[in-house]
C-alpha cells in the first residue's frame, strides 16, 4: 500500500537520500527523546560534513557523540554542549564549527522554519555576544534581536506512538524539540516505539499531524539515563 | 557566618508566594524546592517541557522519558503538563513564569549578568539562561559574593560575556540580599553574623548601605 502509508522497514530506507554536507535536525534534550536507531545507522553510513541542529551533542559514547567521534559533523548548532569531551576537543581545535544558540531561540527558530516564517525579533540575547552582527530594533521601548529561522534536509524524530499515516504522539519530556523539528525537515523521519493503524490514535490527542511526516520506522530504544537520581523508597 | 548553599536556598524560598509558577535553575536554585514554605502551593516549570515537576522518583517508578533541565530523573505532580520546547519558551519569553531563580558568575550595577562562558576556560553553552533572564520580570540570582581569593563578583561592569543586559533586580549571595536599582547595589539584608564592613569590602560595584541593615531570618 502506498498512498498515505509512510511506514518503512529498514534504516536504509528511512535514511535514503542523506548525503554529505546536508543539514540534519535531531530531536532530544540530553539523551531524552533522541532517535537512537537513526543516529546509530548514520554512524555506519559514509556520510560526512553534516550540519547538525540539536539542543545538545549527546555524550561521548551515545547519541550525537557517536557521529562526532567519527568526524561526520562539521557544524553543530546547539544550546548546551557541556557533557561531551569529544565535542570540546573538536571545538577547541577548530575542526568543529559551533554555533551556540539560546535554547528558546533555537526552539523558536525551528518552529518558525517549519511554519514558513523567515525570521523573528526576540529580546533574548540583546546586548550579549550572540547578538553581534545581527539586526536589532527597538519596539515599544524594548530592544530586540532579529533571529533567522532554521530548516533542514532531514529531521530525525523520536515519537512514542505513530500511526501508519505519520500522526504522532510524544511521551512526557521526551517530546522536547521533536514536535517543532518534525515540521522543519524537507524529509522528516520518525522512529516510534509503537506503530498503530489509522483511527487508533484519538484525533484530539495527536501532537504532530501526519502532513509533516514522510517516513516512519518502528524501533526499540535503550533510553539511556544521563543523571539517574532517586530518593530512598519509604 | 556566610550562608551555606542550603541556607541560601532556604532564604530564597521565603520569596515564594502561593500560586506562583517558578523556574529553578541548576545548582543552588534547585535546592529551593526543598524549602517551599508550608501552606503554599507552587508549580515548578522545567524548560525541557514540564510544568508541575515533582520530587525524584524511587527505583520503582524511575522513567527515562521524564527528566528535568539538569537531565535528572524526576516525577510529575498531580495537575502537571508536558509540552514542546517551543511551548516551554513561550511561557518563559512571554513572561508567564512568576519567579525565576538562577546562578551567575558575575552581576553588575546595571543589572547585567554573566553566567555562560569564561573565555579560554569554559564553554558549555547558555542553555535556557538567556531566554530566562530576557523573559522574566521577577528574577533572583543566587551566587557567591566573592571568589575564593576574595575578589568580588558584584561589579561595576561585568567582565565576562553577558547572558543578559540590564535585566537583574535582586541578588541573593552567601553574604547579603541585594537589590539593583538606579545604577547601584542596595543592601537589603545581611547574613547572620556577617558585618556590613565585610559586605562593603567584597562589593566592587557601587553599594548603597542604609542606616539599618537587618539580619536575614529563615
Amino acid at each position: 500500500m502506498a498512498g498515505f502509508n509512510k511506514v518503512v522497514h529498514s534504516y536504509e530506507e528511512a535514511l535514503a537520500g542523506l548525503k554529505d554536507d546536508m543539514t540534519i535536525m535531531v530531536g532530544g534534550f540530553g539523551l531524552c527523546g533522541i532517535p537512537e536507531g537513526l543516529i546509530n545507522h548514520m554512524v555506519t553510513m559514509d556520510v560526512k560534513g553534516l550540519t547538525a541542529i540539536s539542543n545538545n551533542a549527546g555524550v561521548d559514547n551515545f547519541g550525537l557523540g557517536l557521529l562526532l567521534k567519527q568526524h561526520q559533523i562539521s557544524t553543530m548548532i546547539a544550546s548546551y554542549v557541556g557533557e561531551n569531551a569529544t565535542f570540546e576537543q573538536q571545538m577547541l581545535s577548530g575542526e568543529l564549527n559551533v554555533i551556540l544558540t539560546p535554547q528558546g531561540t533555537l526552539a523558536e527558530k525551528i518552529r518558525a522554519g517549519g511554519a514558513g516564517i523567515p525570521a523573528f525579533f526576540t529580546a533574548t540575547g540583546y546586548g550579549t555576544p550572540i547578538a553581534d552582527g545581527k539586526e536589532t530594533r527597538e519596539i515599544k521601548g524594548r530592544h530586540y534581536v532579529l533571529e533567522e529561522s532554521l530548516t533542514a534536509d532531514f529531521a530525525l524524530i523520536r515519537a512514542w506512538k505513530a500511526d501508519t499515516m505519520g500522526n504522532l504522539v510524544f511521551r512526557k519530556t521526551a517530546a522536547n524539540f521533536n514536535p517543532m523539528m518534525a515540521t522543519a525537515g524537507k524529509i522528516t523521519v520518525v522512529e516510534a516505539e509503537e506503530i498503530v493503524a489509522p483511527g487508533e490514535l484519538d484525533p484530539d490527542h495527536i501532537h504532530t499531524p501526519g502532513i509533516y511526516v514522510d517516513r516512519v520506522i518502528k524501533a526499540s530504544f535503550e533510553k539511556r539515563i544521563e543523571q539517574r537520581t532517586v530518593k530512598a523508597a519509604k | 557566618m556566610a550562608l551555606t548553599r542550603e541556607q541560601l536556598a532556604q532564604r530564597v524560598a521565603k520569596e515564594l508566594q502561593d500560586g506562583f509558577y517558578v523556574n529553578l535553575g541548576i545548582g543552588i536554585p534547585t535546592l529551593v524546592a526543598n524549602y517551599i514554605p508550608h501552606g503554599i502551593q507552587v508549580m515548578l516549570q522545567s524548560e525541557n517541557g514540564l510544568l508541575g515537576m515533582g520530587e525524584f522518583p524511587t527505583e520503582d517508578n524511575i522513567d527515562a522519558d521524564l527528566i528535568n533541565a539538569g537531565k535528572q530523573t524526576v516525577t510529575a505532580v498531580a495537575g502537571a503538563s508536558f509540552f514542546s520546547s517551543a511551548e516551554s519558551f513561550a511561557m518563559i519569553r512571554g513572561g508567564h513564569v512568576d519567579l525565576t531563580v538562577l546562578g551567575a558568575f558575575e552581576v553588575d550595577v546595571n543589572g547585567s549578568i554573566a553566567s555562560w562562558m569564561i573565555p579560554g576556560k569554559l564553554i558549555k553553552g547558555m542553555g535556557g539562561a538567556m531566554d530566562l533572564v530576557a523573559g522574566a520580570d521577577n528574577i533572583i540570582v543566587t551566587m557567591m559574593h566573592a571568589d575564593k581569593y576574595g575578589n568580588s563578583k558584584l561589579l561595576s561592569t561585568c567582565e565576562l560575556p553577558l547572558t543578559g543586559y540590564g535585566c537583574i533586580k535582586r541578588v541573593m549571595t552567601d553574604l547579603a540580599f541585594i537589590e539593583i536599582k538606579d545604577g547601584a547595589f542596595h543592601l537589603l539584608e545581611r547574613a547572620p553574623g556577617v558585618t556590613v564592613d565585610e559586605i562593603v569590602a567584597k562589593t566592587a560595584g557601587k553599594l548603597v548601605v542604609p542606616d539599618h541593615v537587618p539580619e536575614m531570618t529563615f
